[in-house]
């Protein structure tokens, strides 16, 4: 089986989408875990709604809402153009910033079930053995939270290659540039003749997924190993 | 004064109201569960910030509701080996033990200093496994060396033996005595065992209800069995200092020298010329009001009855024997048979086995040393 230069460039584009997305996500993801989990403020569960609306509505939905907010006249995107120079619309970036918002709430969810999980009472040892608030995050909550954080990105990465509709509608089906696996696979189901290309693409997605699964099982095992769980 | 202390703090409905110092060596806080103990260690440590008060450790104001000083837990440099050992599990116990040089280096000598806490606990074996797989005397052991590596002013233990059978306690018993005969470190101590306060303690804070109910030193404390519950009374009696005075090869027997006369009881370790400290549980003295003859007992002392404190079904009978004070337990009917009031005189007998490990310390510091 061998892919055509443009069925190959879907391929790599959705897997450099898909890595920048989840990689991005992550200093932001486990943030606001940490937040969610531990945080008493006012507005927590604004902040937990607002991180879990992309699960809940339509794609589309999210990918308008993008559009509007992040486009080259939306506030933000305006913004962010003009300052530093970044543009999201009709551009990988684009991509990668829908699938990143798409992958977001599994990511947090994730993260923050094993925050949740860390016995605080190791916490508190470690202040009285001299560590600040955030010595104790990095050597003691962050170790211990690594098989959260994989099974995160896993999910993140997963639900990233998978994108389809806020994608679509945030920064179109360009091939080359925004065309990711699942556009691909779409167009070639509308065009006569197709089903080739569409069969050829849907393999190469079920190896990606099957590939990440098993990285994801193990370092996670091999994480538990290190904490003496498994 | 090492620590100073004088707080009120309320938890839902419960209140605490204590005041007390102390000077260094074991200070022991007792008291059944629910009077305050653990709360009391975990404001000194930071965990807890208490409604109002003080508390100093050398001189230094941790705590100053008053003038709003409250300085955070890592920066108060008190030690605390909990209750559940609390060893990272990501950590081999090594790196477990270093924890606290990461953000406290020490002035000194690292390596020594690591080979000698290694050394006094009897864990060099332990060092490159991680705590998930060791026993519960081995983690204990390890979180008292990761303490003590944190150079800490203070060392709290909230209970650190409770989760461990009478065999593992025994294992650790020698390990916190040389702790506090040695390091200098002063040590406050929860415990609600009669058996360990009177083993390991300079001194005792009794706490009943969230406040102080006595303060003192040991000796004079753990005679107070009428502020004790009843399964500590089954436990309480006068706890006694002395010298071990020789070996009997042939019996098997070690002498020992106290104020009230010459104990015998079977044979110590302890060289000859160290001190010990006895605790002889009311329960396990019997009186006489004439000198018994033909008894097996061995340890036979003579002495006026100073104090009768009627209990629920028993007295508590204190007998001063020469300046010293023992503590026998009779019913009312042997009270009323054998008459006994202030001033009568009595001889007070103790089984020479009832006097066993249990009921021992290792040897105390030389007065020298204190």
């Amino acid at each position: 089986m061998t892919l055509s230069p443009e069925e190959w460039t879907a391929v790599m584009l959705s897997l450099r989408v898909a890595v920048v997305a989840t990689l991005v996500s992550l200093p932001f993801g486990i943030a606001i875990a940490y937040a969610l989990a531990r945080g008493r403020f006012w507005g927590h569960g604004l902040l937990n709604g607002l991180v879990l609306m992309p699960l809940i509505l339509p794609p589309v939905v999210t990918g308008y809402l993008l559009l509007i907010l992040f486009g080259r006249r939306g506030p933000i995107g305006a913004f962010l153009a003009d300052t530093f120079g970044i543009v999201f619309s009709f551009r990988w970036t684009g991509a990668a910033l829908a699938c990143g918002v798409m992958g977001f709430p599994l990511m947090v969810r994730a993260v923050r079930l094993s925050i949740e999980a860390v016995d605080t009472r190791l916490e508190e040892a470690a202040g009285t053995l001299g560590a600040s608030r955030l010595w104790v995050f990095l050597t003691v909550t962050l170790p211990l939270i690594i098989p959260g954080i994989i099974a995160g990105m896993i999910l993140c990465f997963a639900k990233a290659m998978g994108e389809f509709g806020a994608t679509i509608t945030f920064v179109s089906n360009i091939p080359g540039e925004t065309q990711t696996l699942p556009s691909a696979i779409y167009t070639f189901t509308q065009v006569p003749g197709g089903d080739l290309g569409a069969l050829r693409l849907t393999i190469v997605s079920v190896v990606i997924a099957m590939a990440a699964l098993v990285a994801s099982e193990v370092m996670a095992r091999s994480a538990n190993r290190r904490l003496d769980i498994a | 004064m090492t620590l100073a202390i004088d707080i009120k703090h309320r938890q839902g409905n419960f209140v605490l109201d204590v005041a007390f110092d102390t000077q260094g060596g074991l200070t022991a806080l007792f008291g059944r569960s629910g009077s305050g103990k653990t709360s009391i260690v975990n404001i000194i440590a930071g965990l807890i910030r208490p409604d109002a008060g003080r508390v100093s450790v050398g001189g230094v104001d941790l705590v100053d509701t008053a003038r709003g000083v409250f300085v955070p837990r890592h920066k108060r440099r008190i030690g605390y080996v909990f209750q559940e050992g609390r060893l990272f599990p990501h950590l081999t116990v090594r790196q477990n033990l270093l924890y606290g040089r990461w953000f406290a280096p020490p002035a000194g000598d690292r390596d020594g200093d690591l080979d000698r806490v290694v050394d006094l606990l009897g864990i060099a074996g332990l060092l490159p496994r991680r705590p998930g797989r060791l026993s519960g005397g081995e983690k204990q052991r390890v979180a008292i060396g990761r303490a003590l590596l944190a150079s800490p002013r203070l060392l709290l233990m909230d209970e650190p033996l409770a989760s461990l059978d009478d065999a593992r306690k025994a294992e650790i018993y020698p390990y916190i005595e040389r702790l506090r005969d040695s390091a200098g470190i002063p040590i406050v101590y929860v415990s609600h065992s009669v058996a360990e306060v009177a083993r390991l303690a300079s001194s005792v804070v009794l706490l009943a209800d969230g406040k102080v109910a006595a303060a003192g030193p040991t000796v004079d404390i753990m005679q107070r069995s009428e502020l004790m519950s009843p399964a500590e009374r089954e436990e309480a009696g006068a706890v006694i200092e002395a010298a071990v005075a020789r070996h009997d090869q042939r019996f098997g027997l070690t002498e020992l020298t106290s104020r009230a006369g010459t104990w015998r009881l079977t044979r110590l370790d302890t060289p000859v010329g160290a001190r010990v400290r006895l605790r002889v549980r009311a329960r396990d003295v019997m009186l006489a009001t004439s000198p018994p003859a033909d008894i097996s007992a061995l340890n036979v002392f003579s002495g006026a009855v100073s104090d009768i404190a009627t209990g629920d079904g028993t007295a508590d009978i204190r007998i001063d024997c020469n300046g010293e004070t023992l503590i026998a337990r009779l019913t009312h009917y042997s009270t009323e048979r054998l008459a006994l009031a202030p001033g009568t005189q009595v001889y007070a007998l103790i089984k020479s086995v009832s006097l066993d490990r249990g009921t021992l310390s290792g040897p105390l510091p030389t007065i020298a040393d204190t």
